[in-house]
């Protein structure tokens, strides 16, 4: 019953034995050891586990494992440059955007998929592009700060993800 | 907010610090109970109830047993433990009977809520769990249930428990019954309103999760959990549960991913992992909740009918204020259930108001709901929003604007200490708990000047041309916090009796770093950041000197936890008194070193000096390496800089301000917008303005999530409706706009610091601040009063029904 | 939280699905948006899935030589989004799920799927759109229109699979908006409206009316339609025409929205979704 998939994480290629039914999301986390992507809900709702599957923000609780076959996944832990931090997780950091942490990961992954479209979000776009991941912590308010401001530093030149 | 700062300037306290705990979040470093992965580790999966009201005739768990990977199964009957505590009965005065039923770590015999747990299932992998349940055959007798609590005491509702009679779980009074009886029938002005303060759902975003692990070879358990209280958590489970020594219990909890009272309590799923691994011979057993699940078992918040009558002149004088209330407190009782809508609630009705005459009664029922507990705010939001409603009612009846009424009744700033007459009441030894400080005053005006109240009227006029229907809502709130003393809050029955001080200790290693051990258990705070501003601050080290550790029971003196805003009040204060023991001895030894008399040592920071000669000084980090080598230590004097202190404060903290909401209504379509939100909060002095901005942040949108969008429907058959998150609406970025802070500062007169505590500020204060404002909106169709939460048919229909009910 | 335990096949070619999809309680997963939320919370517990993630000749949308629009079943709501040059579809799919959804979920898959509160079923109806399915049997074109036999429902056979979505030209000068009030938990639409119209001399001559999460299926409001053309899109003809946006249907109920508020949000988003198209 267990199905070979190859993935390439954050940069490193990956080779698994996983039943059909394991969610991408249980791959990353148990079978990778990558636990910074979270599961807050089980409906889809939440956006804890949103990495980027071949660069595009996806929840990862809502692909399995299969599906994710030869595809090239970046969670939280690849974002960063070796000690260099990538701007959204210096901004998220420098703004208060983050209070338990436990919604940060898909919070980030979510804003860097927007910042790849768009450099310079308004508010109200930011807002909208981070509907589909709730924080109880933070009211938004900070991490709408965050955003705009990784957007500012990114703009005028700040490292991207370098990794994947 | 002022920039954000890596190293303080001079000293931290006060400063807007960067989060020293933050690089791990922000990398996918935390730690969190699920990213705990143990050798050999099992995994629990917990057979829940799909009935609100059942017996439990026979449970076959055969196949279940037989399924691949499966380790054990285990009903109720199978434990020996006894039920979940009940540790804060309703009291204060006496005579008050609490009928307590409190869950078992499974059911045996029948179950009382939808999701209450019936069998376990430990299996290799959660994949075997999950399955194996699913072959789990349970023979119910289902029963009629009942999930609102009018109902629930009226005869003829199906009953609970036996040594409950109509569901009542307790009937508590608080207050001069006669006295407002009196003033209500003299008043020239009474308003009555029945106001339903209805059932949240709290959805931290880490739901909760236990690893149980026994030790075969030391028969010792450690069970790490996602809780706000490891300590208490041990005491509890020790003592009242399971039978198992204290000392042979360590709990531990790691990164906890928001709690909001949730994780305060004892839940069955800790015992029972504690249970299980024992039984399969001391493999670690793991389990984790699922949102669906942490929707059915994991505690509710608010979930009250309340009857108000506010009485007074035409003048705006309140004088006199009656409430009933009936509590829903679910199926069994959660670890202080009855606590929260009687001494959090009742005693603190009267608000930032000087009101001669309160009295409030409160009936504690059992419906076939999940328990209900503390959720942010824990019963001052409740108490916020009945005082704030019944001010705006009051206003309206007298045709005064409701910021002078407001201001017309606030407790004069010269008249604190305020001993309120709903009563905080006496601690044993006659010590009065009294509202330590305020100046409500200069917090409205400035919010009112940030609003531009004096010209609401043309704001609403400019709404109304573009469609929509305008509203202004305030809520002058204060707070108690802290939640002490023990000689209150325990001794007098008030509290879980226990006691509520809190504990630090500070240990300087020999290079001169500071281990700073405290009893309070951080869950998105910011904890690690501010007790080492704090400790910095009065030690004179660098910060990055300083690391803050908690959250084991090993290793960490017992503390009460992190709840009720407290733990700056309380648990930062027990740190100063540590990091004053540690000065203490270091300027004896310091004296010791420069031969003079302690009395003639003066500190400056770090530096300990001999008064008079400035050249004659020690640093504080030489006199740590002295003293820890101790190769010469004066006579009698210990080696190592090491001290613990433990604080008991004498008083609450009560923080207070004003909110303003600003909402527009689709007058066809109900839909509501909250378009703007200003907060002038004093919380006294500031520890971290920046982790101060955020917890009001966080408050404030759990506050207008209530008021606009959330609430916990079950179904008359006990069906929770709103099972998910696809149903139960939580704020998310899109339905919020940024929040406009602003600030007045009375430092609290009870403590070091002059803090108070803002954990819960902005949730007790918005809910009221967004409904005053949804009703000031409809009030141009002579509506005085709606249910919360706003939805777009609820608002459409009370608009149809005031024009005359043409759809 | 974890789907209960299936077999799974990729399939190499939309030949190679359907002659799995022949072999009995097989279900097709493309995005898997819609079905495994289901099977997570064991609703849904086929005993095999059929992957058609990864056939490049279902994916794409693209102009048609008759000067109309075809879409690929693969195409993700993403790359509609990127594809379109009609502003209103975009509005629609802007406002379907989040961000991660759109990057996963497929234009086939919701149609498929056939949830009767998701937007793109009234999307597509308001642009005549057909479902192009195939089986062993061959090709075969259905219009969407009458396509939703019931929630979740659909007219795919069990041995055929959704291949693309085509439709005509779009009527001359028509214009069209979208407009819904979502739930604001799982944003599915308590009731959403496409219209589509078009004038000519002062008269309506064209109206497409798509109106989802009101009744048993989405549907096209062919009353409100017929009310409108010819008439001269006046505030009050536009407002007489959308008080027959429930005609006939089954209006759903729920704890959020009941009958009488949805029938008449009904109205209300059908008259402000047809004066938006209008141009006010």
């Amino acid at each position: 019953m267990g199905e070979h998939i190859s993935l390439t994480v954050n940069g490193a290629r990956r080779e698994l034995d996983v039943e059909p039914r394991r969610l991408l999301v249980q791959a990353i986390r148990e079978d990778l050891d990558l636990t910074g992507t979270h599961v807050g809900c089980d409906t889809s709702q939440c956006g804890a586990c949103t990495i980027h599957l071949d660069g595009k923000a996806v929840k990862s609780c809502t692909v399995l494992a299969v599906q994710a076959d030869g595809a090239s996944v970046t969670t939280i832990e690849g974002m960063a440059n070796g000690e260099t931090l990538h701007p959204l997780q210096t901004a998220f950091w420098e703004k208060h955007g983050l209070q338990c942490g436990f919604c940060t990961p898909g919070m980030i992954m979510a804003a860097a998929d927007l910042l790849a479209r768009n450099s310079d979000p308004s508010e109200d776009e930011i807002r909208h592009a981070i509907e589909g991941n709730i924080c109880r912590c933070t009211g938004y308010h900070n991490i709408v700060a965050a955003v705009r401001a990784a957007a500012a530093a990114m703009r005028e030149g700040a490292a991207a993800p370098v990794t994947a | 907010m002022t920039d954000v700062l890596d190293a303080p300037a001079t000293t931290p306290l006060g400063q807007p610090i960067k989060r020293t705990e933050d690089p791990r979040f922000i990398t996918g470093e935390g730690r969190y109970l699920d990213d705990i992965k143990l050798q050999s580790m099992t995994h629990l999966a917990i057979l829940r109830s799909p009935y609100a009201h059942a017996n439990i005739r026979s449970i076959d768990t055969s196949a279940a047993k037989s399924m691949p990977g499966v380790h054990a199964v285990f009903v109720g009957a199978d434990i020996p433990y006894n039920p979940l505590p009940m540790a804060w009965p309703a009291g204060g005065s006496a005579g008050i009977t609490n009928n307590i039923n409190t869950p078992r770590v499974l059911a045996t015999d029948s179950v009382k809520w939808t999701g209450e747990g019936v069998a376990a299932v430990v299996a290799e992998t959660p994949e075997q769990a999950l399955d194996a349940l699913e072959a789990i055959d349970v023979d119910w007798e289902p029963l009629p249930a009942v999930v609102d609590s009018e109902a629930a005491i009226k005869d003829g509702a199906p009953q609970l428990h036996e040594n409950a009679p109509n569901n009542i779980v307790f009937e508590w009074s608080v207050g001069d019954k006669d006295g407002t009886a009196a003033a209500i029938e003299g008043a020239e002005v009474v308003v009555t309103q029945r106001l339903v303060n209805q059932r949240l759902i709290p959805n931290p975003m880490e739901t909760r999760g236990d690893i149980g692990w026994y030790n075969p070879g030391t028969d010792e358990y450690t069970v790490w959990m996602s809780s706000q209280t490891p300590h208490i958590q041990r005491l509890l489970l020790a003592a009242f549960v399971t039978g198992i020594p204290e000392h042979k219990i360590r709990c531990i909890s790691p990164d906890v991913g928001g709690a909001f009272g949730t994780k305060i309590f004892t839940y069955a799923d800790m015992p029972l992992v504690m249970f299980a691994s024992k039984a399969i011979g001391g493999r670690p057993v793991k389990w984790v909740e699922g949102r669906r699940e942490n929707y059915q078992s994991t505690i509710h918040g608010r979930d009250h009918i309340t009857y108000v009558e506010i009485a007074g002149k035409r003048d705006g004088e309140v004088t006199g204020v009656r409430v009933k209330t009936y509590a829903n407190l679910g199926g069994r009782l959660s670890t202080i259930g009855p606590g929260i809508p009687t001494t959090l609630y009742a005693r603190v009705l009267s608000g930032c108001y000087k009101i001669p005459n309160v009295y409030a009664e409160v009936t504690g029922v059992y419906t076939n709901t999940v328990f209900v507990d503390a959720y942010r705010g824990a019963g001052r939001p409740e108490a916020t929003y009945v005082i704030e409603r019944a001010m705006d009612l009051f206003a309206a009846e007298i045709g005064m604007d409701r910021a002078e009424v407001r201001r017309r009744n606030f407790i004069p700033k010269d008249q604190f200490p305020y001993e309120n007459p709903s009563g905080l009441g006496t601690a044993s030894g006659g010590a009065k708990i009294y509202i330590d400080s305020g100046d409500y005053e200069p917090a409205m005006d400035k919010a009112l000047g940030m609003v531009d109240y004096a010209a609401l009227a043309a704001q609403k006029a400019d709404a109304r041309d573009r469609g929509k229907l305008l509203g202004v809502g305030l809520s002058t709130y204060i707070e108690v916090c802290g939640v002490a003393p023990s000689k209150w809050i325990g001794a007098v029955g008030e509290g879980w009796g226990a006691a509520m001080w809190e504990s630090a200790n500070i240990r300087v290693h020999l290079t001169g770093k500071v281990v700073v051990t405290v009893g309070t258990q951080p869950q998105g705070q910011g904890h690690e950041t501010t007790y080492a501003q704090v400790v910095a601050a009065e030690l004179g080290v660098p910060m990055e000197d300083v690391i803050v550790q908690h959250s084991d029971t090993l290793g960490t003196p017992f503390g009460y936890g992190s709840y009720g805003s407290r733990t700056s009040s309380v648990g930062m204060t027990a740190a100063i008194k540590a990091a004053d023991k540690i000065k203490d001895k270091a300027r004896r030894y310091a004296a010791h070193m420069l031969e003079a008399s302690p009395d003639d040592i003066e500190i400056d920071g770090a530096e300990y000096r001999v008064k008079g000669s400035p050249d004659r000084k020690k640093t504080f980090q030489e006199i740590a390496f002295a003293l820890d080598l101790a190769f010469d230590a004066p006579e009698g004097m210990e080696p190592y800089l090491d001290e613990t202190a433990y604080y008991d404060t004498p008083n609450c903290t009560w923080p207070f301000g004003t909110h303003i909401a600003t909402v527009e209504i689709d007058e066809e379509t109900g839909v509501v917008d909250l378009v703007r939100y200003v907060a002038v909060d004093d919380v006294g002095n500031k520890i971290n303005p920046m982790i101060v901005d955020g917890q009001l942040h966080g408050g404030i949108a759990q506050g207008v999530g209530q008021a606009l969008w959330e609430g916990a429907v079950y179904s008359d058959d006990g069906q929770l409706l709103t099972g998910s998150m696809m149903d139960y609406v939580l704020p998310r970025a899109a339905m919020l706009p940024n929040f406009e802070l602003d600030q007045t500062v009375t430092p609290s007169p009870v403590n070091p610091l002059g803090v108070k505590g803002v954990g819960e500020a902005g949730a007790i204060a918005s809910t009221a601040a967004v409904a005053n404002a949804v009703v000031d909106a409809l009030s141009a169709y002579g509506i005085r009063h709606l249910d919360m939460p706003y939805t777009p048919q609820k608002l459409w229909s009370a608009i149809q029904s005031a024009k005359g009910g043409q759809a | 939280m974890i789907p209960a335990a299936f077999d799974y096949r990729r399939a190499t070619s939309i030949d190679d699905a359907l002659a799995a999809l022949a072999g009995g309680d097989a279900k097709v997963i493309a995005g898997g948006m819609s079905l495994l939320p289901l099977m997570k919370l064991r609703l849904a517990q086929p005993s095999m899935l059929i992957d058609i993630g990864r056939l490049e000749e279902l994916k794409g949308s693209r102009a048609t030589a008759d000067g109309g629009w075809e879409v690929g079943a693969l195409t993700t709501y993403t790359e509609a989004l990127e594809a379109t040059e009609l502003d209103f579809t975009r509005e629609c799919i802007l406002g379907i799920g989040d961000v991660q959804v759109r990057n996963r979920g497929t234009v086939g898959g919701s149609i498929s799927h056939a949830d009767p509160a998701s937007d793109l079923p009234a999307l597509l109806l308001a642009l005549d759109y057909s479902a192009v399915l195939r089986s062993t049997r061959g090709d075969r074109t259905v219009p969407l229109d009458g396509f939703f036999e019931g929630a979740f429902q659909t007219g795919i056979a069990p041995d055929e699979i959704l291949v693309k979505l085509v439709r005509g030209p779009l009527a001359a000068s028509a214009k069209g908006s979208y407009l819904k009030m979502a739930h604001p938990a799982s944003g599915y639409s308590i009731v959403g409206v496409c219209a589509v119209v078009a004038s000519s001399g002062g008269a309506v001559s064209h109206a497409r009316i798509g109106i989802t999460g009101v009744g048993e299926v989405a549907y096209r409001a062919k009353a409100v339609e017929s009310a409108l053309l010819g008439s001269d899109g006046s505030p009050s003809a536009v407002a007489a025409a959308a008080a027959h946006a429930a005609d006939g249907q089954t209006v759903n109920s729920d704890i959020y929205a009941d009958r009488d508020y949805r029938s008449k949000m009904a109205e209300v988003y059908t008259r402000r979704a047809i004066d938006a198209a209008l141009g006010r």
